[in-house]
């Protein structure tokens, strides 16, 4: 059974697939925010209320390409 | 862009009773027309709870403004319990996100849209988790895209304002770039200054409220199934997957305020850059 045979085989939507695919980066991405922000305010604490609006900041601005790979199977599908 | 337009514009409502497993679909979205079925101005569910926190907004909103400027005409210097909750709310906004970002003459300058913006995405947001109403007034794309458009509009405006033709210049050819390279850096400084954020800006908050939705239906509507419909063993899911909706419902209330306090945010920091002095 080849790679052909194989995808020929799997139905269902591809919309879903795509959305897990779109899911990855900026689930990668809002962990590096999160992960660098813990970090900077354990070295400096005093500056916890500054780097938080940041990290919100960066956060949505990942988020916003999850959120459009799930917007396109509405706009771009059957 | 007619796909897009489908979204906007209300479908058909697809109500199919009976046993087995109803998962949710975009359907959800578009419920039956309650008034003014078949004219523009056909009203459903959505748009009844849009007018209820509208009216919500105006009543709660004009009842603090008497009460500040009734305690401001007795020289009053300790607010009650209601005027405290008005001064903390509108401080949020004032304090923590235009003053902040903008300094105090902007900030102000700019406060009314801010914190237009502000209760309005937190008032249509929160109707999602709230029992009986079940939705949030932010889950179709129309409201999200005129608070997008006012945003978009507001910071140009400020903009040009402030430095006239420069702003353009200024964010279509940043300073500091080798001439050669403005073939590739004035396109997508275009794409993501003039398209992208609005387009992000309505797209994640209807897109939050709309996965944030999806997701408790899923979880009580397989609750109710497997309760009321599975049966033996099966039953023993439903605690589970009630649990899930219980937890997420939670978390639904923790979207309403970020999202809110996000396209604030956003707003108020595109406001910035295109105030901020050229370099």
């Amino acid at each position: 059974m080849d790679v052909t045979n194989i995808a020929a085989g799997v139905s269902g939507s591809l919309g879903v697939i795509g959305y897990g695919l779109a899911a990855v980066g900026p689930g990668v991405g809002v962990g590096l925010v999160v992960s660098k922000t813990i970090e900077s305010i354990a070295r400096q604490p005093e500056l916890a209320a500054r780097l938080q609006v940041t990290m919100w900041l960066g956060i949505a601005f990942t988020e916003a390409l999850a959120l459009i790979g799930l917007a396109t199977p509405f706009i771009f599908g059957a | 862009m007619v796909h897009a337009l489908d979204l906007i514009s209300a479908g058909v409502a697809a109500s199919t009773s009976g046993s087995g497993f109803e998962a949710p679909s975009i359907n959800e979205f578009y419920p039956q027309a309650v008034l003014f079925a078949g004219t523009p101005y056909e009203m459903n569910r959505i748009m009844l709870i849009r007018i209820l926190v509208t009216v919500l907004l105006l009543v709660v909103f004009s009842l603090w403004a008497g009460k500040f400027k009734k305690s401001a005409a007795e020289g009053k210097l300790v607010p009650g319990r209601f005027q405290l909750m008005g001064e903390i709310s509108l401080d949020f906004v004032r304090k923590s996100i235009a003053h902040d970002q903008l300094g105090k003459v902007d900030g102000d300058r700019f406060l009314p849209l801010l914190t237009t913006i502000f209760f309005t995405t937190l008032g249509m947001n929160i109707t999602g988790i709230i029992p009986s109403l079940n939705i949030a007034g932010t889950s179709l794309i129309g409201l999200p895209i005129v608070m997008a458009v006012a945003a978009y509009v507001t910071f140009i405006f400020a903009g040009v304002k402030k430095h006239g033709a420069g702003f353009f210049k200024a964010s279509l050819f940043p300073a500091g770039v080798p001439a050669a390279f403005y073939i590739l850096v004035t396109p997508i400084e275009f794409l993501s200054t003039f398209i992208l954020r609005p387009v992000t800006l309505a797209l994640r908050l209807t897109m939050n409220m709309i996965a944030g939705h999806l997701l408790l239906v899923l979880c009580f509507g397989a609750t109710q199934f497997f309760l009321f419909q599975a049966s033996g063993g099966f039953k023993a899911f439903g605690a589970g997957t009630f649990l899930f909706g219980f937890i997420f419902t939670l978390f639904e209330i923790l979207v309403a305020f970020l999202q809110a306090y996000v396209f604030t945010l956003l707003t108020t920091v595109y406001i910035q850059l295109a105030l901020a002095d050229e370099h």
